[in-house]
């Protein structure tokens, strides 16, 4: 017989995995305005773990910092990004550098790798959210694998994101969230990001007429 | 009070900026803001001298021996930066490469940068560090596509991505951090990424987390030090950028990076008690020192060169921090104040150099001393300056750091000895047609400003002839404090 499970421990529990699943959703998506309907989910879901573990926790600052991420990742951030979308008019991504099912069996060993990283932080940590930070490190690391694989700037722009999500969800796992100084000043830091981002894409589609990264391959050593 | 000046004027300054930054006198009122910080900064560390370390803003800002100085130096490198932008922004203007919105633009992501990195420095909350130091990348960005070239482009989003992934990866270490510090110091930490508090508990933070957290800060924040294999950016963005941006990146964003690791540093070592983390610095120092020489030999571009001389130095430097003990970090430290001086000098005439030239390819460039001797003649004191030559400050700090290495760490010094020899066979090779042979190149719009050039250079010249008392206590109370092992 399996010891009970608490009821909002399985509900985290499921948080987790549906973060992780997103993850590989995205991995495997190529359509772009999916791919940012997914990192609003994602979004969502971080929220939705923030929320839970603030009502289980009675911690304050929690509840800010899930509305926080309502308001930037679920809410700001994807209609900024439709917003791109629409106006660069560029919907579809090209054919990954490395096939679908390559990355699917790449991504696996990152998620089997991440538990090992994983390892020497959860044995010491006390909080009840620990069995969740190899997934935080999982997310992390399969959304690096998205941003070396793809090759349009969007996607890797959502992989940039998705990254810092899984940061967040690795803060609030391991350590009930950063203080919320640190957490205004990164949240600032990502509006900014994008804001930036925005001018950039009018710029390289000025220059070029595409948001293919094909095109900025032309600095080489020895040049 | 110091610090309210030292941090508001920058900040003042880029929302004046934004508003009238493509005024004709903007310029000057740029080189007025950044004389405010320089004062601020004299004043504060004439406090520091006076009272010892200080504690500021309910402890969320820390000033010791060690920030205090890179304080005043970025401070300082600043204005004479915001001198020499003066008039090449205006020829810029002149030669049509820029537009009064881009000037806007520039003049208010310049004091923002400023501002950034004395934030950086200043502040005592790990978590703040980490933001400053992506604010720092995000004001830089746009100034590095000021051009709105093809190359340009392409090396703002290398920027971009390649920064914006590594600091990534130091959150995640300053997370780890904090994780390990919430056990000591208890939760809802306002306390537990404060430095002074980690400091003063290091002993006792967890070993495993530490070691895995140092790694990855070491990797993220080793990004924006330029550190090999991660230092794919620095040569695009140094070479794309306009030079008074490379100037600074160089000359400041390096070392206020460098600062970061050495800070993160002094804990993870006081928790481990192995040389791990030494270890890692030494070889990642070493690595970016001999890719940096391989690839000095291939640059036809003049702000390349340099900007790979850059990531040498850097080397240099993170070696010696590694090697720890009092004199190797008294002469990183000293490393780090020379070469930021010399770079900065030598981006000023190179940028000049270039706009005569109307090119930045070194087989365009020639003939310097003929037509304006002192350009010519600023090239080639900062090249041999920064190639290490005697009597010159560089000498002194390189000469320490091989003595050290040779004591401490023996099987280094070949590598050292012949990673500097070939640096400066490639570095003096190309600086010299450059500056003597045949010209044909034209004059320029605007007088150019070459007294920033000389005095950075007779700083560095007096650095390595006579360290005055005070500056050389300073510098001990800053290498006691990084200690090592």
């Amino acid at each position: 017989m399996m010891p009970r499970i608490p009821l909002d421990q399985q509900l985290l529990d499921a948080c987790a995995a549906v973060m992780l699943l997103l993850s590989f959703a995205m991995l495997s998506q190529r359509r772009v305005v999916s791919l940012v309907n997914l990192y609003a989910i994602q979004g969502g879901t971080l929220a939705a773990a923030t929320l839970l573990v603030a009502w289980r926790t009675g911690e304050g600052h929690l509840y800010l910092s899930a509305a926080l991420t309502i308001a930037l990742k679920v809410i700001f951030l994807p209609w900024l990004l439709y917003r791109l979308i629409r106006r660069l008019e560029v919907y579809w991504d090209t054919e990954p550098l490395l096939n679908l099912s390559g990355t699917m069996l790449v991504g696996l060993v990152i998620v089997v790798f991440s538990f090992g990283l994983a390892q020497p932080i959860t044995a010491v940590a006390s909080t009840a959210t620990r069995s969740a930070i190899g997934i935080a490190v999982s997310v992390v690391l399969l959304a690096f694998l998205m941003m070396i694989t793809r090759r349009k700037a969007m996607s890797q722009v959502v992989g940039f994101l998705s990254m810092e999500n899984g940061l967040f969800f690795g803060a609030m796992s391991a350590t009930y969230g950063m203080p919320m100084v640190v957490e205004l000043g990164v949240a600032l830091d990502v509006l900014v990001a994008m804001l930036v981002l925005g001018v950039f894409f009018f710029q390289i589609r000025e220059q070029f007429d595409s948001l293919d990264l094909h095109h900025l391959e032309s600095l080489k050593e020895g040049d | 009070m110091e610090l309210l000046f030292l941090l508001g004027l920058p900040v003042a300054g880029a929302a004046v900026f934004a508003f009238a930054g493509a005024r004709r006198e903007a310029p000057e009122f740029n080189v007025a803001f950044s004389l405010g910080t320089f004062l601020a900064a004299c004043t504060l560390a004439a406090r520091v001298i006076r009272e010892g370390s200080l504690l500021l803003w309910r402890e969320q800002f820390f000033i010791d021996p060690f920030n205090v100085f890179l304080v005043t130096l970025t401070a300082f490198v600043a204005l004479t930066t915001s001198l020499f932008s003066r008039p090449y922004m205006r020829i810029e203007s002149a030669h049509g490469r820029i537009t009064p919105g881009r000037l806007k633009l520039y003049h208010s992501m310049y004091q923002l940068f400023t501002f950034t990195m004395l934030l950086a420095l200043t502040t005592n909350n790990m978590g703040l560090l980490w933001v400053a130091m992506e604010g720092a990348t995000l004001s830089t960005v746009l100034l590095v596509t000021l051009y709105r070239t093809a190359g340009s482009l392409e090396a703002g989003w290398k920027y971009f991505i390649l920064c914006g992934v590594g600091i990534a990866q130091a959150l995640f270490g300053t997370i780890l951090l904090y994780f390990a510090a919430e056990k000591i110091l208890g939760a809802q930490g306002v306390t537990a990424l404060l430095w002074t508090h980690l400091n003063a508990v290091k002993s006792q933070l967890e070993p495993s987390v530490l070691a895995l957290a140092f790694v990855f800060l070491l990797v993220g924040y080793g990004t924006k030090v330029g550190l090999a294999p991660l230092h794919n950016w620095l040569p695009d963005a140094h070479a794309e950028g306009p030079t008074p941006i490379s100037a600074v990146l160089s000359g400041l964003l390096l070392n206020v990076a460098l600062y970061a690791v050495v800070r993160c540093k002094i804990l993870v070592e006081g928790s481990l008690h192995s040389a791990l983390p030494s270890r890692m610095l030494m070889g990642f120092g070493l690595l970016s020192l001999l890719l940096a020489t391989l690839f000095l030999w291939r640059q036809r571009d003049i702000k390349r060169l340099f900007a790979y001389s850059s990531i040498e130095h850097m080397g240099i430097a993170t070696f010696a921090f590694g090697m720890g003990g009092p004199v190797a970090n008294f002469a990183a430290l000293l490393h780090m104040t020379v070469h930021s001086l010399t770079k900065s000098s030598i981006f000023f005439t190179v940028g000049h150099a270039a706009q005569k030239a109307g090119s930045q390819l070194m087989d365009d460039i020639r003939g310097l001393i003929t037509l304006s001797p002192t350009i010519g003649w600023g090239l080639m004191m900062g090249s041999l300056a920064i190639l290490g030559m005697p009597p010159f400050g560089v000498f002194a700090s390189e000469f320490l750091i091989l003595t050290t290495a040779m004591r401490e760490q023996p099987w280094a010094t070949p590598i050292l000895l012949a990673a500097l020899g070939i640096a400066f066979a490639a570095i003096f090779g190309r600086v010299q047609p450059m500056v003597f042979g045949e010209t044909r190149l034209r004059r320029l719009p605007h007088a150019p400003a070459l007294l920033p050039v000389f005095a950075h250079l007779a700083i560095v010249l007096l650095l390595g002839l006579y360290i005055p008392p005070y500056l050389a206590d300073w510098y001990r109370a800053a290498a006691r404090l990084i200690g090592g092992p």
